[in-house]
């Protein structure tokens, strides 16, 4: 049985179909892709499933068991973290308060030794009091991240990670999710624009487009659907090919680079 | 007459610091309900006399001895400020700013009109838990109550920040304050967090009308100035910023004395007493116009 099964979810805002009847699985201790093109519904199938949103339809199943019931504040409690697309840290407090925070949901008492521990992992212990609001974008970036991971979570959601990162720094984050993933014993399901990334480190990729499945399976054979090309090739008619795209279309074809979004931070 | 004058001016700044810390506490009161709930809590005055009130009849009807009433008084207003946020804040929470402004407006009719309806509008003696010894310190006077009412007002404000800053339900308290979603998704639930903080503020306001009363008398209109004086700490301070509501409160209380003090030498001489609330409300307006985010708030950064 998969960690998470998102079953025949649909969501609609007044006249959008953000999630168009939706399935997929997550297997236990895979990293899982979920890309699409821009306002495919990626973001908005991260709310369904740490509650923040409530699906007209369908299920979303942890272990086997629904978590629609629950509210959003016991969803990190069933071992769901995430972090955002757009940073959501806690912007008056410090970085050790961040993270100390990121521990409520888990019941036993989380104490600064922890949270020293997954800022260790972060590299951010020499940052740990420092406002958060005060920090450069990537390294707010790093601090969501060291807050999700101090919950223990066994299910990791990562909203565009990549963001703001040069090629090089996006190569590092590949390393980087696969070894907490080791380290952590988790479930990694990443929604990210950086195409070489994705498929680089995913066991499995699912693809969105305008709310709805249009294919899933190995990075390979994802990459070669003429569905999905077809999805990318629709929406970057807006752009052109050889320009770093502002709102992060990304290209499938193998020879394009990771460079693409460099300049958004 | 230096020397006269060095004594004239201490006496200012220390019942200054008086009635300063009672506007910091209820200023701290205004700051806590706007960090969480988003408005002023006009009812904030109104409910601190309530809880005056039942303290003086736990003491006067129930013979009661000062210190159970003030410890019974602390709890029932605790329970209450989170009762008044489940009944009337919670379910217009979500909605305009201005529902929720109208709601407390109503709240300070109601618990007015409560008040008097129970115990009538006749002023009463609630007495101050310090006696009424006066000491001479080189030629200050200075009341046994003055000195209880800020060792008090420091050692709740301390107390509280230490809530905030090294318990892990203070922690909440902040992250559902600055960002209820996210919170939420860490595993705080928000909306106990918001009525946790109507009931500090209610706390808050009860300290401040137990320490008012025994110098202004009990009646049910006692708070309404102190309130006036708590929004000019509070915006002055910073409405984000408890630190900023203790200083703005203390700041308050000392600057109105200084125009007294002044006017008895002969500068401002116009100013008499009839004019500290007007000044109160010169001081919000110029702090409104001139730095909108007080001395130690911080200025709002919108991101684009
Ligand atoms: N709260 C909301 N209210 C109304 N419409 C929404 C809301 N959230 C998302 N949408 C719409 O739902 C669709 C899917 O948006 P979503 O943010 O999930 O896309 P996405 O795949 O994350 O895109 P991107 O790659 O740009 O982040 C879009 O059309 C978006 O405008
Ligand atoms: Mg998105």
């Amino acid at each position: 049985m998969a960690l998470l099964e998102v079953r025949d979810v649909t969501l609609r805002f007044g006249g959008i179909v953000a999630l168009d009847g939706v399935s997929f699985d997550v297997e236990e201790g895979q990293i899982s892709g979920l890309i699409g093109p821009n306002g495919a519904g990626k973001t908005t199938a991260f709310n369904v499933i740490t509650r923040l949103y409530k699906p007209d339809s369908g299920e979303v199943l942890l272990d086997g068991s629904s978590i629609l019931k629950a509210p959003a504040h016991k969803i990190v409690g069933k071992g769901v973290a995430r972090t955002f697309q757009n940073i959501q840290l806690f912007r008056t407090m410090s970085v050790l308060e961040n993270v100390l925070v990121g521990a409520h949901g888990r019941g036993r008492r989380i104490g600064p030794d922890d949270a020293y521990e997954v800022l260790d992992v972060v590299g951010l212990r020499e940052r740990a009091l420092f406002p958060a609001a005060a920090l450069p974008y990537g390294i707010q970036k790093r601090v969501e991240l060291a807050r999700a991971l101090v919950a223990k979570p066994r299910l990791l959601l990562l909203d565009e990670p990549a963001g703001g990162l040069n090629h090089e720094e996006v190569y590092e984050l590949g390393e980087f999710i696969r070894k907490i993933r080791d380290d952590f014993e988790l479930t990694v399901l990443l929604v990210e624009h950086h195409m070489n990334l994705v498929m680089r480190i995913s066991d499995d990729v699912n693809v969105l487009s305008f709310g709805r499945k249009i294919a899933s399976g190995p990075p390979a054979r994802v990459r070669a659907d003429p569905a999905v090309i077809e999805a990318y090739l629709g929406a970057d008619d807006e752009h052109d090919d050889d320009e770093p795209s502002p709102n992060g279309t990304p290209q499938v074809s193998d020879t394009v680079s990771d460079t693409e979004r460099e300049d958004e931070a | 007459m230096l020397a006269a004058a060095f004594t004239d001016f201490m006496q200012q700044v220390v019942s200054g610091l008086a009635s300063g810390g009672i506007y910091a506490l209820l200023a701290l009161a205004l700051v806590i309900i706007h960090r969480s709930t988003g408005v002023i809590n006009f009812a904030q005055g109104e409910m601190a006399t309530l809880s005056a009130y039942i303290a003086w009849a736990l003491i006067a009807h129930h013979s009661w001895g000062y210190w159970p009433a003030f410890a019974a008084t602390l709890v029932i207003s605790f329970v209450g400020g989170i009762g008044i946020h489940t009944a009337v804040i919670r379910p217009v929470e979500r909605g305009s700013v201005l529902r929720i402004v109208i709601v407390t407006i109503g709240l300070l009719v109601a618990i007015n009109g409560f008040v008097v309806w129970q115990w009538s509008g006749e002023p009463q003696q609630l007495q101050s838990p310090f006696g009424t010894d006066v000491y001479d310190v080189g030629g200050v006077v200075v009341a046994a109550h003055d000195i209880g009412t800020i060792t008090v007002a420091l050692g709740i404000v301390l107390l509280l920040g230490a809530l905030f800053r090294f318990t892990k339900v203070g922690l909440a308290l902040r992250a559902a304050a600055v960002n209820p979603e996210e919170a939420r998704l860490v595993g705080v639930r928000v909306s106990w967090m918001l009525g946790l903080g109507w009931g500090l503020a209610a706390l808050l306001g009860a300290v401040a009308g137990m320490l008012t009363a025994p110098t202004v008398g009990l009646d049910p209109n006692m708070m309404a100035a102190v309130l006036i004086y708590a929004f000019a700490a509070a915006i002055l301070g910073g409405i984000d910023s408890p630190i900023g509501a203790v200083v703005g409160g203390l700041l308050i209380g000392v600057l109105l004395n200084m125009l007294s003090f002044l006017s008895q030498y002969g500068m401002f001489d116009w100013f008499t007493e009839e004019l500290r609330l007007p000044m109160a409300l010169l001081i919000i307006l110029a702090v409104l116009l001139v730095r909108p985010h007080g001395i130690l708030g911080r200025p709002e950064v919108k991101r684009v």
